[in-house]
């Protein structure tokens, strides 16, 4: 029977993939893969033809009977017809080195994997050696893809460098960034990509075992997680002797409970020991003391699944794209009021402009775009005359922004920027550790001020205690959380004054 | 270009399948579970996690036992339950429905559908309707930012909801 590929991510299933599968089931041997990440076309099918994969979206169960009716076997002619997957402009566009296999193999087979470039990065690690691996790491330029950026082959050198004994990988799949899902999206539609990625980094560094940490809202990733984890030990990519090499290496997931602040790395550690999800100050590195006081890699998801392709290909390769110190590519995710939301893999470099309205099409209500939060819920809001801002972690900065996992979220001009702003602070009070003054109590007198302004209480007075307030945070929190949450907070102060002196009817003199 | 209607009300795995049937305080099975996860690298989350699968909440008398497991104080595992949002302290109701609170969704009306979901069923976060069909919880972001505003029902997700959609999920949930 004809292969006809449907996802099983769970933005697919959100929008009735599951429905799909059952009604094409008896027509056509079904196989279930990740997303491509065009959202606006799940659940979107693929058809296997000679030609290659040609895609129909968005396919409802009830569109199915139709569908087969017109020939969707052969991929023939119908409203939902995409043409060939590859030519989809929004797919043709991208650099996808990351995301190359999201979407068009099964998840959870190995040969699928391997058919499609899989182990070639292991492979090559295992014939170079540990120090030529790390050195090739280097030479990438890969930074840490969770959002600070950091050279992943320095982090991993500290490691290699500490003495004999033991080491841990940790991966940081606590994707708790407002508008990003990159990495449940990987973790869903390949997984073996960070299990093959992670086994390089403990061969590498000397660790044999590995820690994912995967947020608990994300159930269908932490099941596939699971069940990749025993078809690689099945396969021998994981355990005593891993690929034959006579090198030991095996991983296990732990799963979060609802703990933003755990995405940040010495919180998660803490976590990961079985405490509260309290920073750590810092120094020591965890790479000199991380889990269990042990030298530990702490790295993204996305930046370890991307270790093996620049094995497979040559430092080189990857490095040969990017923009000025920000090397290789990043998966952009587009959300909130997007047309065309979904994943986009790139090169650094493309402007801010181009990612909104010329990838992401504008708005979907159709209405005009007044700000971007870019980063997450720690991200700057930017306004359209900052579209010129090139995807970039310096040129990001440099505008007192920050490009964080590579969350883009769109919002048209109905959005309230002080509302905004008083979200951003409601979320730090939330979610603060405890373990800083400034986070602790500051996020909760911003929540405060910000609210005496909205309901227009000594507004020039308390703008000026918010400015003090978030320099504060800025410069006092321990961690990300306390010391970013400003960005949201001045973007908005700075580019929208206009919505904090709105006249209020409720107004208190 | 917009998908169809498809906010998992489509779903075909019956939702009584998954429905999740919790045990009744049992001291013995608390603690065969607290022993199967005992010697696990940083148990006290495993252990959490199963005692809650179980149980639907971490028990108040499964505290001081899973502090001598794993040689803390009442005080330690007490901190630890509180400190994530996804531990609790009693059972929930039949169902549980996370909205989600995060940016990507107040983008697209998010706050509306935050605000329908607590008059609807008549609770605030982490309450259950008095028929104990519904436990109503915030979430901080599902992955779903590109098809909000979003929740999940019993763990299936569900997307580009709306008042009425909410309605039609919720319809089922009883």
């Amino acid at each position: 029977m004809t292969r006809v590929f449907v996802p099983r991510d769970a933005a697919a299933l959100a929008l009735g993939a599951d429905a799909v599968a059952k009604a094409l089931d008896g027509h056509a041997t079904v196989v279930r893969t990740g997303s491509r990440g065009m959202f606006w076309l799940e659940p979107m099918i693929e058809v296997e033809t000679e030609a290659g994969r040609i895609a129909y979206g968005p396919v409802s169960a009830a569109d199915v009977p139709g569908l087969l009716a017109a020939g969707l076997l052969t991929g023939a002619a119908h409203a939902l017809r995409q043409g060939l997957t590859q030519e989809i402009p929004f797919l043709a566009r991208q650099t996808r080195v990351t995301f190359t296999r999201c979407g068009a193999v099964d998840p959870l087979s190995i040969e699928d994997y391997e058919a499609h470039g899989g182990l070639g990065g292991l492979r090559k690690a295992l014939e170079i050696g540990p120090a030529a691996t790390i050195e090739t790491v280097l030479k990438s330029g890969l930074r840490g893809r969770g959002g600070a950026g950091f050279p992943t082959g320095i982090k991993w050198k500290t490691v290699a460098d500490t003495p004999d004994g033991q080491k841990y990988i940790v991966c940081n799949a606590d994707e708790g960034d407002s508008g990003t899902y990159a990495d449940r999206m990987l973790m869903e539609g390949d997984p073996f990509g960070l299990i093959e990625g992670m086994v390089i980094a403990g061969l590498a560094v000397g660790a044999t075992k590995g820690f994912v940490y995967t947020r608990s809202e994300y159930p269908h990733a932490i099941a596939t997680f699971d069940a990749a984890l025993a078809e690689a030990r099945k396969a021998g990519l994981l355990g005593p002797d891993v690929m034959g090499s006579g090198r030991a290496f095996d991983i296990a997931q732990r799963v979060g409970a609802g703990a933003y602040v755990c995405g940040e790395e010495t919180a998660l550690l803490e976590s990961l020991e079985g405490r509260r999800g309290q920073v750590r100050a810092k120094p020591p590195l965890p790479a000199h003391q991380g889990l269990f006081a042990r030298p530990t890699v702490v790295n993204n998801v996305i930046t370890l699944a991307t270790v093996p392709m620049i094995l497979r290909d040559g430092a080189e390769t990857y490095q040969m794209i990017g923009f000025g110190r920000s090397r290789g590519t990043m998966p952009i995710q587009l959300a909130g009021n997007v047309r065309f939301g979904g994943l986009f893999e790139a090169g650094f470099g493309v402007t801010l402009g181009d990612i909104v309205n010329d990838i992401g099409g504008g708005t979907r209500s159709g209405r005009p775009v007044r700000a971007v939060q870019v980063g997450g819920p720690l991200g700057a809001y930017f306004p359209p005359s900052l579209f010129d801002t090139p995807f970039d972690y310096e040129a990001f900065a440099a505008k007192d922004g920050l490009i964080g996992h590579g969350g883009v979220v769109v919002f048209d001009d109905t959005v309230d920027m002080a509302r905004q702003a008083r979200f951003a602070m409601e979320f730090c009070a939330a979610e603060s550790c405890g373990k800083c003054t400034p986070c602790r109590i500051g996020s909760v007198r911003g929540m405060e001020t910000v609210e005496k302004i909205i309901a227009g209480i000594q507004v020039d007075a308390n703008l000026e205690l918010l400015r003090d307030l978030c320099h504060t945070m800025k410069f006092g929190s321990l961690c990300a959380l306390g010391g970013f949450i400003p960005y949201p907070v001045m973007s908005a102060l700075t580019y929208y004054p206009e919505d904090f002196r709105r006249p209020h009817a409720m107004a208190a003199e | 270009m917009d998908a169809p209607d498809g906010a998992g009300v489509d779903n075909p795995r019956a939702r009584e399948d998954r429905l999740p049937v919790y045990e009744a305080w049992n001291e013995d099975r608390a603690a065969a579970i607290i022993a199967d996860h005992a010697g696990m690298d940083g148990a006290a989350l495993p252990i959490l996690h199963a005692l809650q699968h179980a149980f639907g909440c971490v028990p108040r008398d499964a505290v001081p036992m899973v502090a001598s497991a794993l040689n803390l104080t009442r005080a330690e595992v007490h901190g630890i339950v509180t400190f994530y949002h996804e531990f609790r302290q009693s059972p929930p109701g039949r169902h549980i429905l996370h909205v989600c609170r995060a940016e990507a969704c107040q983008a697209l009306g998010g706050d509306q559908v935050v605000a329908h979901a607590r008059d609807r069923l008549g609770v605030d976060w982490h309450g259950t309707t008095p028929d104990g069909a519904v436990t109503l919880e915030p979430v901080f972001c599902l992955g779903l930012c590109a098809i909000g505003p979003a929740a999940m029902l019993d763990g299936e997700p569900l997307a580009r909801l709306d008042a009425a959609k909410l309605d039609a999920v919720l319809e089922q949930a009883s």
